[in-house]
């Protein structure tokens, strides 16, 4: 099933045999949003309220000699002043001493934006006055800001303890290198030899950020007990509340997370930085913090998604068989360790069946700020290596890049590049998807390019959890641990409506705090839809258990003769009527008590995603312009629960990769400050750059969850780097293998072919 | 520790509500109207003009309430997010933006919603380019702009045949 | 911070006297973004926009008066304007969004002193005057010669900018102005190029202006550009003649929005484009009273 255009937003799903799964009502929340109601954390006020503001690094690497924080303790309305020294040691090593020094730095700060130290005051104005007062002394000590100079022998190192793991024999001098990663697979070399044409390049990507709208923002309250409250702005809440007793060594159970409305993370707010810090001046203040980020300092100290240089090399015979291909890549990390090059390297050649593969990363530390996923991490680049340079043998085989890819396409039972087999995947069905689409049928204008390449994203199950309460008037309330970023609530609805029988606004899709539904891991890995769905499937099937049970009480028959049909019980030899959930809640006193269910699971089987786009580009030979003319994408969702934010999730990513590709970058000066820490010249794309984005919905059912669903989140973000490029080689003939395709850049290009 | 900082009593409408409030004249209209009157539908995405999640409209002009003064809101009539839907009944624009799923996280539809009010209310049958052009002060990071564009356009539609 | 809306320019005056460290404002579109990023707070702001003067649009004669408080949108929803100087309206259509046009103004875009300003290279041009309201009343200073360089300008401490003059276009004359930006909106100008020409009726070019923005400390006029146009008919020689003028009188750094090389190709590319539009214009204006 493809769906382009959108069908009456609600009624019956009538081909697929579902009710509701695959409708698209209006979103539960969405009255609140369009009337401004909507609250988000920095909305919030608490009585007594104080505001935090937060000290940064002006420095990229550098010892802190000392804090003087007297001056500011003695200004106007200042309650509390914490630095580093107020929190608790931190371990020598490992993801537990990142996190911390994160937070705020202990003896070093590893980049500018580090953050430092931090007031508390009666207003904004006042915390920032406040904060401008406090005099940090620095040693500064030599930084590096990219992988060639953090990777060099000479290089300043930033962890005197960071030994590369990967290497054997254990290296004795610290580096900058944290791990190296291999994958291999047969003979690379047997495989060139077996090549007719080998093509090499070697790309370079730089860093992005995810770029939502909503700066961070949290209010803690610290009672007079130990217990403390938070709202916040997160993609997880209970990992802000591990991860801020962990960094304050303070209980888990002392801690509540009350889920604001996000506004965007892309991966983003996986992490924590400010509320740490709001709840240590929370206690020394004895009143409520709140800190909101300016744009600023979300540019300077969050995100980014790491910059890479990969090298790439594939061997083809002449018939488009892809024989080998042998990688080398190396991510950026910023401060601390990450996992960006091992990501890279799993899913670098993930579109290709190879016999042989050889693929080895670098992750590499420097000063920059840490690396937080940014949907599908690593893929971006890694597709951008691997799909210029086979869309570069296409043109030299004269294939079309499509036949190529079907021809090299892995199916179930294929080995991954990574080690396991694939399952059911949907690649083949998106590459046909966008053969026969409309975009790829027509004719391109003239004097435009026409770019098209794949993308590949595992997608995660992890911990879920749901509660679902029938009401008294057979009304459902469903509460999940998953905070809604683009239409959760909505999509987990769909689902129990389906399950229950129960019109889908008769059903009330809650996002509960911590203490009010199981443990939920953080919504990433395009999870939510997919294992948050499977635990409101899983408590309503519980449910509906329950329901027939208390049908069979009233009937007073056995409970195999009852069976749940279209929203009701039904007797099975017909001696009674159906019971409806209404009729059995409004009896529940009589039969046992009020009815709800709550499922908790470690969802296994997440299907992996696969996308293919093709966009048709305009470049203006004088100057380097782009212009996005036509974009389409196909993209396997196993499911669509709701089609239109399936879609929307697909446009969405399509558009950031866009943005990616044509203009986003960090840039620092040589002294390590950040030159375009706000959206006038970090350039995302705005309404009149893009066109629509043609959207076909791929339906491969992940036979592991019980209506099919994959999770359509991030894979959308993956092909349109090489999509652009390849598309830009196109209409020029310039292969650009560094990006962005900013103007100046492809102008060089175009200026030097001369 | 005495305080350093003076504030302006300021008169205004807001959503067609006679209201007044106190400010240190060095605040943005956008931290007035969220902090002093509660209406926390416009935000703050950038605090420099680039983003228009502030986006409301004072004396019939579109603006960045991040970009001016409190106190020059003094004698003015403002409108916001919270003042579009009338007597109950939702602008067409946000209903449309409802049925459109125009919304992911809904952080920037207040400003959306207001500029493009401001765009129909001047031009009720926009082509899709000057819908995008009109919208470009409007950053959204999660829908790339699509079903906003497809709403904007659709409520157009509402409005010119409610009109005619 | 405090906040003071004089209705009259002596005020405003006043006020600067008695505050060395006041600073003048009117969408304050580029005042706050600069205190956001850590420029000190003035002690005051002194908002211009409640005197008339410097927020009015007229046409007295044959000179426009463009209050220099007005905000941009003012400019470009102004049919008869926009006739006249379809350059200059376009000009302040670019100045960032729709949200910030309703604020901007053209003293302001002058007076924030940045070389790429949108709306100088197209006043340079047309030749346009500032009026200037000093200790010794007004005085009248051409638009190119207001800014000195990135940041400064030729106004004292206790200056302002009231309002600009600009002349009616002679007959068979219009103007053009174009900018580089990565987007397709929203962004500051990579490079500006503001043309005017007036042809005679034969379509030989009479006289042309051309001025340069965001490729050199401050706009930069183009008499090598001028030369070659005048006495052409905009044939491709000449076009090529006035963009390799273009590109030669860049003075151009190297920054976060582009390189040295770029801003000098393309420098020309824009002189030349502008140069037919501004061209293209005059003709099609052909038979409609000027």
């Amino acid at each position: 099933m493809s769906t382009t255009e959108a069908p009456p937003n609600t009624g019956t799903n009538g081909n697929s045999g579902y009710r509701w799964v695959g409708t698209r009502p209006v979103r539960h929340d969405g009255l609140d949003k369009v009337a401004g109601k909507a609250r988000y954390a920095a909305d919030l006020v608490l009585p007594g309220m104080l505001h935090g503001h937060i000290v940064r690094s002006p420095h990229p690497h550098a010892r802190i000699i000392s804090i003087d924080t007297s001056a500011a303790e003695a200004m106007p309305g200042v309650r509390a002043v914490v630095t580093g020294a107020d929190f608790r040691e931190p371990p020598p090593k490992g993801a537990d001493r990142n996190l911390m020094c994160t937070v705020i730095a202990r003896d070093k700060v590893l980049y500018t934006g580090h953050a430092v130290a931090a007031v508390a005051a009666s207003t904004r104005r006042e915390a920032k006055a406040a904060a401008e007062a406090i005099d940090v002394t620095y040693e500064l000590l030599p930084h590096v800001l990219n992988i060639a100079n953090a990777m060099a022998d000479d290089a300043p190192v930033l962890h005197d303890n960071m030994f590369t793991r990967g290497v054997e024999p254990r290296p004795t001098e610290p580096s900058n290198v944290a791990a190296r990663t291999v994958y291999e697979r047969g003979d690379v070399e047997q495989g060139f030899a077996e090549a007719d044409i080998v093509i090499e390049r070697e790309f370079s990507t730089q860093a992005v950020h995810q770029g939502y709208i909503e700066p961070h923002a949290c209010v803690v309250d610290c009672g007079q007990d130990g217990k403390t409250m938070i709202w916040c702005s997160s993609q997880g809440h209970f990992k802000v509340r591990s991860a801020t007793a962990t960094v304050l060594g303070w209980d888990t159970s002392q801690i509540k997370v009350i889920p604001a409305e996000i506004g965007g993370g892309f991966g983003g707010k996986t992490t924590i930085y400010i509320e740490p810090v709001a709840a240590l001046l929370s206690t020394k203040a004895g009143r409520p913090v709140k800190i909101v980020m300016s744009r600023e300092d979300v540019f300077r100290a969050t995100g980014p998604a790491p910059g890479s240089i990969i090298k790439m090399k594939v061997g083809a015979r002449s018939d488009g068989t892809i024989t080998t291909a042998k990688a080398w890549l190396a991510y950026e990390n910023g401060a601390f360790q990450g996992i960006a090059a091992m990501l890279g390297c799993m899913c670098v050649v993930s579109s290709y069946t190879l016999d042989h593969l050889y693929v080895e990363g670098f992750d590499v530390v420097m000063n920059r700020p840490v690396n937080v996923a940014y949907r599908a991490p690593s893929a971006p680049a890694a597709a951008f290596a691997t799909e210029s340079v086979v869309d570069e043998i296409a043109r030299q085989l004269g294939m079309d890049p499509i036949d190529l890819r079907l021809h090299n396409c892995p199916s179930q039972g294929d080995p991954t590049p990574y080690g396991p087999k694939w399952p059911v995947i949907g690649l083949r069905d998106c590459l046909e998807a966008i053969r026969d689409s409309d975009h790829y049928q027509s004719a391109l204008p003239s004097g435009q390019g026409r770019g098209v390449a794949t993308g590949f994203w595992f997608n995660i199950g992890e911990a879920s959890s749901a509660t679902v309460n029938l009401n008294e008037n057979g009304t459902a309330t469903v509460i999940t641990g998953s905070p809604d970023i683009g239409g959760s609530r909505v999509s987990m609805a769909i689902m129990a409506a389906e399950e229950l029988g129960l019109d889908v606004h008769l059903i009330q899709p809650v996002v509960g705090d911590t203490e009010v539904v199981g443990f939920t891991d953080v919504t990433e890995g395009s999870r939510a839809t997919f294992a948050t769905g499977m635990a409101v499937v899983e408590a309503c099937r519980d449910l509906k258990r329950q329901l027939c049970g208390r049908a069979a009480k009233t009937w007073d028959c056995d409970i195999e003769q009852v069976d749940w049909v279209d929203g009701a019980a039904v007797h099975g030899p017909g001696e009674h009527d159906p019971l409806t959930i209404a009729a059995i809640t409004a009896g529940a006193k009589r039969t046992g008590g009020p009815l709800g269910a709550t499922a908790s699971l470690n969802a296994r089987g997440a299907g992996p995603a696969f996308s293919v786009q093709v966009a048709d580009v305009s470049v203006d030979n004088e100057t380097g312009c782009i212009s996005v003319e036509r974009y389409t994408t196909a993209q396997d969702a196993g499911t669509a629960i709701h089609p239109s934010y399936v879609e929307g999730q697909m446009q969405g990513g399509v558009a950031q990769g866009i943005g990616w590709a044509l203009n986003e970058e960090y840039i620092y000066t040589d002294d390590g400050t950040l030159e375009n820490p706000g959206f006038l010249d970090y350039r995302i794309p705005v309404a009149s750059d893009l066109p629509m984005i043609e959207t076909i919905i791929v339906e491969v059912p992940n036979p592991s969850h019980p209506y099919g669903v994959r999770g359509v989140g991030e894979v959308g973000i993956v092909p349109p780097l090489p999509t652009m490029a390849n598309a830009v080689a196109d209409a020029t003939g310039c292969r650009i293998t560094d990006l962005p395709l900013s103007p100046p850049r492809v102008l060089r290009e175009i200026s030097a072919q001369g | 520790m005495s305080r350093t900082h003076v504030r302006t009593h300021v008169t205004c409408e807001v959503n067609g509500d006679a209201v007044d409030f106190l400010t240190e004249d060095g605040e943005s209209l956008l931290n007035a109207l969220r902090d002093e009157l509660g209406l926390t539908g416009a935000k703050e995405g950038c605090g420099t003009g680039d983003c228009g999640a502030c986006s409301i409209i004072m004396d019939g002009r579109l603006q960045c309430s991040c970009l001016i003064f409190a106190p020059e809101a003094n004698g003015t009539q403002i409108t916001t997010c919270e003042g579009l839907a009338t007597a109950g009944e939702l602008h067409p624009l946000q209903q449309c933006f409802l049925e459109g799923a125009a919304l992911q996280c809904g952080v920037c539809t207040p400003g959306f919603l207001v500029a493009a009010k401001v765009l129909l209310d001047e031009n009720p049958d926009p082509t899709e380019t000057e819908v995008r052009y009109a919208l470009a002060g409007n950053l959204c990071r999660c829908t790339g702009y699509d079903k906003i564009v497809r709403s904007v356009l659709d409520a157009g539609v509402q409005i010119r045949t409610s009109a005619a | 911070m405090r906040y003071a809306a004089p209705t009259t320019t002596d005020e405003v005056r006043a006020l600067l006297g008695s505050n060395p460290d006041a600073i003048v404002f009117a969408g304050a579109t580029d005042v706050v973004p600069q205190m956001r990023g850590g420029r000190p707070e003035p002690s005051l702001a002194i908002d211009l926009k409640k005197i008339d003067r410097l927020m009015s649009v007229s046409l007295d004669g044959d000179t426009w008066h463009i209050g220099a408080a007005a905000p941009t949108s003012l400019l470009t929803h102004n049919a008869d304007f926009t006739a006249d100087f379809p350059g200059i309206s376009e000009a302040a259509g670019l100045i960032g969004s729709d949200q910030i046009q309703n604020r901007c103004s053209l003293g302001g875009n002058l007076c924030n002193a940045s070389p790429a300003a949108d709306s100088v290279p197209v006043l340079v041009v047309n030749d346009a005057v500032a009026v200037i309201a000093g200790a010794d009343g007004d005085r009248r200073v051409p638009v190119a010669d207001v800014v000195t360089g990135p940041g400064q300008t030729s106004l004292a401490h206790d200056e302002i900018v009231v309002c600009f003059e600009i002349a009616r276009p002679a007959a068979r004359t219009s103007d053009a102005y174009l900018r580089l930006i990565p987007r397709t909106e929203m962004d500051i100008a990579v490079v500006g190029a503001g043309v005017r020409l007036t042809l005679g009726d034969d379509g030989t070019v009479s006289a042309a202006s051309v001025a340069l923005g965001a490729v050199a400390p401050t706009v930069v006029r183009v008499p090598d550009a001028e030369a070659a146009l005048v006495g052409s008919r905009l044939d491709d020689d000449a076009l090529a003649a006035a963009a390799a003028a273009a590109s030669e009188a860049c003075n151009p750094i190297d920054d976060k929005r582009g390189t040295i090389t770029y801003r000098r190709q393309v420098a020309g590319v824009l002189t030349r484009r502008a140069t037919n539009i501004a061209g293209e214009r005059v003709t099609n204006a052909q038979g409609v009273s000027q």
